[in-house]
């Protein structure tokens, strides 16, 4: 019965991921009318808006935020090519891994903000300072990932092989690599955002013409708030949107994880 | 993943070993001398045992007597401290074998679709495609398979996954099929199937099969000889043979050859877990 369907009531359950930002930004314009935070700190929300939606349009915001992208995307895969098979080689042998866990482990802990200035002794004031320490501190997240992923494969798949007469080779190739996998993504994904965190922070503090961090700190300089806030949403659309991007991929590539 | 647990080791020095007793004529796998270590206790110590070609033997025993560890020992899965087990006179690396896992949801491999999970023995052994595809065409015809095999395992219930794992298991045509508690996982319906799909396949093609089974019934109904085993340092309590024509049938169960051969196995088991 198609008339059932069309009468059936609207699904107002879908609408509510909608429902937090729109009580944040309702939120927010009352502020900004009662004039409870002074204007020159808080713009209101359509100006924010206004200035994002023209500045991605073609504007100085969409060019700092390409710059942002580029320099992730750069560190995140130079991260990732370095990461991956030297976890899933340590990861396949505990004895190697356990002899340089500490060090993993400490500097997997170390705030890597905390070596910017050791970055700059080396790298200098350049662009491959900021894609060198965001690299620097994806890939042991990346790697970490991998190797525990390797290391916490299902034995008994391990056994089926064995008891299917695999070599250790075609164990590695055809089980060991494969249950690695979901873990890897994970760390490919923690990866991503710990590489625009760290590259929008360098584009704050280590001398730059662009970027969305450098576009942020100007900004705050000479006080246009506006533009500000546009490039802060910004970089929160981004960081978002990549996350869901590496998920999707994730999904599609691991379609057994969590089944 | 530590290594050792899966590694099959050399068979010790045949010099260092007492003189070779062969088994009767129609043995297959000839135990000697097996010797396993656990935590510093003994769980077989000097444990001889030969298990007949072309039979089903099913193991049953008390809770921790080491059913499981006794067929990964042969199977090679679990190393051992000393010892010699031979399949027809060969090394378990001369030996094409089958094995069965309790939990299929670990023992598929969940990145395969099912078809190519079958086949992996197969390419393992360097089959060419169209071999494999031959052979695994045969098993879908003998196992009267109706679901899709270009699924992936996790797409399948309990009891097709089972299905998949015994025919990925049969398909280099193993000359020993071993099962650890394969139905344990499965409802009961499942269960009846599988096992008359194992019967049938035992009557076509004559695999010897060791069956581990913490159910009795189930230990009895398939097997051509129950092998009980004791509390642990493990010994054999006794090998009680169950020789009732094939097929057998759900009928089978209340005839009174499978009454008597039940309850004289319980009467084992139920000995050897007092004492």
């Amino acid at each position: 019965m198609t008339s059932a369907s069309l009468w059936r009531r609207p699904d107002w359950g879908r609408l509510l991921p909608a429902l937090g930002p729109l009580l944040l930004f309702a939120g927010w314009d009352v502020v900004v009318r009662l004039h409870w935070v002074s204007p020159v700190l808080l713009p209101s929300p359509e100006a924010t808006l206004v200035a994002l939606v023209t500045g991605m349009a073609g504007g100085a915001l969409a060019a700092d935020f390409f710059h942002t992208v580029l320099r992730t995307l750069e560190a995140f895969a130079i991260a990732a090519v370095a990461g991956v098979p030297l976890g899933i080689l340590l990861g396949s042998n505990e004895r190697t891994y356990r002899s340089v866990e500490f060090l993993i482990d400490f500097f997997r802990s170390t705030p890597s903000s905390a070596l910017i200035p050791l970055f700059l002794l080396i790298f200098g004031v350049t662009d491959v300072n900021k894609v060198a320490i965001a690299a620097f501190a994806a890939v042991l997240l990346i790697l970490f990932n991998s190797a525990y992923g390797v290391m916490n494969a299902r034995k008994q798949r391990v056994m089926a092989a064995k008891v299917m007469g695999a070599s250790k080779w075609r164990i590695f190739r055809d089980v060991l690599l494969w249950e690695s996998l979901p873990s890897t993504f994970v760390g490919l994904r923690t990866g991503v955002s710990m590489a625009l965190v760290i590259v929008v922070v360098a584009e704050m503090f280590i001398g730059s013409e662009n970027g969305l961090g450098h576009r942020i700190i100007d900004a705050q300089q000479v006080l246009n708030v506006r533009s500000m806030y546009a490039a802060i949403l910004a970089a929160g659309t981004l960081g978002y949107l990549l996350n869901v991007l590496f998920l999707l991929i994730e999904k599609s590539v691991v379609h057994w994880s969590g089944r | 993943m530590s290594q050792d647990t899966i590694e099959r080791r050399p068979a010790p020095a045949l010099a260092r070993e007492p003189a070779f007793v062969p088994g009767p004529v129609g043995t297959h796998i000839t135990i000697r001398g097996l010797t396993k270590y656990f935590a510093g206790t003994p769980l077989y110590e000097n444990f001889d045992l030969n298990l007949p070609k072309a039979r089903i033997v099913s193991i049953f025993g008390p809770n921790g007597c080491g059913k499981s560890t006794l067929i990964n020992m042969i199977a090679g899965l679990v190393p051992i401290d000393a010892g010699q087990i031979l399949f027809d006179g060969k090394s378990l690396r001369e030996t094409t074998i089958g094995y069965v896992f309790q939990n299929y949801r670990d023992a598929l491999f969940p990145w395969m679709r099912t078809v190519d999970n079958i086949g992996y023995p197969l390419q393992l052994a360097g089959k060419s495609p169209a071999e494999v595809a031959r052979r695994v065409e045969e098993l879908i015809a003998s196992f009267e398979v109706k679901f899709d095999l270009r699924r992936y395992p996790y797409e399948l219930s309990g009891g097709q996954q089972q299905t998949a794992s015994i025919m990925r298991a049969l398909a280099p045509a193993p000359e020993v099929l071993f099962l650890d508690e394969p139905f344990s996982a499965l409802d009961f319906e499942m269960t009846l199937f599988i096992r008359e799909k194992l019967q049938d396949v035992f009557m076509r093609t004559g695999t010897t099969m060791i069956l581990v089974s913490h159910d009795l019934e189930e230990a009895v109904y398939l097997a051509d000889q129950v092998l009980l085993l004791t509390r642990r340092p493990t010994r054999i309590a006794e090998i009680v043979p169950f020789e009732l024509a094939r097929p057998r049938t759900t009928a089978t169960l209340s005839e009174p050859a499978f009454i008597k051969t039940k309850a004289r196995t319980l009467e084992i088991f139920q000995r050897e877990v007092r004492k």
